[in-house]
């Protein structure tokens, strides 16, 4: 049997595990009514306002950097793996190619990316 | 004999399944089975046993004496919690986008069953032996960014929505260091797989070839557990429960599971890539190699709980400063010297 196959019924495995225990509970567990148990939770208080606003823009520049870092990852794992085979040449190419993204590491520190405020 | 207890009591059922002409698939599959019950079977059993061991350490290290009234010693405190979880109501607020509310908790446990598929717990004992390993342990690892997020956007909650933001962030932030340590050793494995890897360490353990990486990959998970000191997530006293908040009975024991498990699976990746995974140290082979793994990991989680009970919660800016100023820089300079060294030395 396929590898992935194995894979695919482990993760179907997860989702009925927890169905099962989420299903379980449902049907044992008591029901009651009541219009104030519902509410959102905040200490008591009815919520004033919405809760789906927009974020604080810190969040999204952190998340542009990672995309740029984790697309960068995507090249490096295959190059570590064949490292032996690639011989002084990968290495330099590597190196050239880490510096780039280094250096947009480091315009992004300039510009103050990386500092929350 | 009991070295290979479990790889030959695996083929004395395949040999039997074999006899009784038992048709290809579906022995595979009763094979399959019988891997995820095991598994399964590990995990629960020991995050059942991780909170028990988190109360009485953090009790030792306080100086009280944890919990002792349920069972001998308070054993049975942590199955009894279940027990009670189990038939707890589950609240979905009238608020709250019901479909994703109830999706998060349903997903939350899958990515940790799926990478404990790879991990090889002893000789010849990973349940699937997957080629690409370390690359899938990352992939679906950062799955679990999405769904605790899913679980703080539906809640439709202030404290909620605050706490799925840090999430994201931290998680993201954090997730790069520990991938860029991991390049480390896969420059000296040259392979993914995880069995290879711990082959490749035959000689010397990676924590005395990659010591930065192996420091950078602790505190990177120690962030990606959602653990103190980066536990800004759930931080109780400024917002209750972070995305857990409007969680209750069964809801919020599968998001207590799977942080367990979580806990658990650093401990075996940190096992696997830098303390040798199943290899006996010394030599010391009359203990079974899958006795050595589980005892390697439990002196990692002993380590994390040891360090989430002596230092205090940091702050926001300090946590996003030190991933992306201090952690990524290193991990880059890391890869660097293991690259150039070698270059110069083993080739």
């Amino acid at each position: 049997m396929s590898v992935w196959l194995g894979i695919l019924f482990f993760i179907l495995a997860g989702f009925a595990f927890s169905a099962i225990g989420l299903g379980l509970s449902f049907l044992i567990h008591p029901r009651s009514k009541n219009r104030f148990k519902l509410e959102t939770y905040e200490c008591g208080l009815p919520t004033i306002g919405p809760t789906w606003v927009q974020f604080k823009t810190q969040y999204f520049t952190y998340a542009l950097i990672f995309v740029i870092f984790d697309v960068e990852v995507l090249y490096l794992y295959p190059w570590a793996v064949s490292f032996t085979q690639l011989g002084f040449s990968g290495l330099v190419k590597m190196f050239i190619f880490i510096f780039i993204l280094v250096l947009g590491l480091w315009y992004a520190w300039k510009e103050g990316a990386l500092e929350w405020r | 004999m009991l070295e290979n207890i479990f790889v030959s009591s695996l083929n004395w059922l395949k040999n039997l399944m074999a006899a009784v002409e038992l048709p290809a698939p579906l022995a595979d599959m009763l094979i399959l089975v019988i891997k995820l019950a095991a598994i399964l079977g590990f995990i629960l059993i020991n995050a059942l046993w991780l909170v028990y061991m988190e109360r009485k350490v953090s009790a030792f290290i306080q100086g009280r004496i944890g919990p002792n009234r349920v069972g001998p010693f308070g054993l049975l405190q942590t199955t009894m919690d279940v027990l009670k979880l189990i038939s707890k109501e589950i609240i979905i607020p009238a608020a709250a986008d019901k479909k994703l509310f109830l999706l998060a908790p349903l997903m939350i446990f899958v990515p940790p069953l799926a990478i404990f598929a790879i991990v090889p717990f002893g000789k010849g004992m990973a349940a699937i032996d997957l080629n690409l390993g370390v690359y899938y342990f990352v992939a679906m690892a950062s799955l679990s960014t999405v769904i605790i997020w899913m679980a703080g956007w539906s809640s439709n909650n202030k404290y909620a929505l605050l706490g799925g933001m840090r999430v994201v962030a931290q998680m993201v932030s954090y997730e790069m260091p520990l991938i860029l340590s991991m390049i480390g050793v896969i420059i000296l494995t040259g392979t993914l797989n995880m069995n290879g890897i711990i082959q490749a360490q035959e000689k010397v353990w990676f924590i005395f070839l990659q010591p930065v990486a192996a420091t950078i990959y602790l505190i990177a998970a120690l962030a990606e557990t959602n653990r103190t000191p980066f536990d800004l997530v759930e931080g109780e006293s400024e917002i209750i429960s972070g995305p857990f908040t409007e969680y209750s009975g069964m809801g919020f024991a599968f998001f207590f599971l799977a942080e367990y498990a979580n806990v658990l699976l650093v401990s075996v990746m940190a096992t696997t890539l830098f303390f040798g995974g199943w290899l006996a140290p010394f030599g010391w082979t009359f203990l079974p190699s899958w006795f050595w793994f589980i005892f390697k990991v439990y002196i990692m989680v002993f380590i994390f709980m040891w360090v989430r009970w002596t230092f205090p919660r940091i702050r926001v800016d300090q946590l996003m400063g030190f991933a992306w100023k201090v952690l990524v820089p290193l991990a880059i300079a890391n890869i660097f010297l293991t690259g150039l060294g070698k270059y110069l030395f083993l080739s």
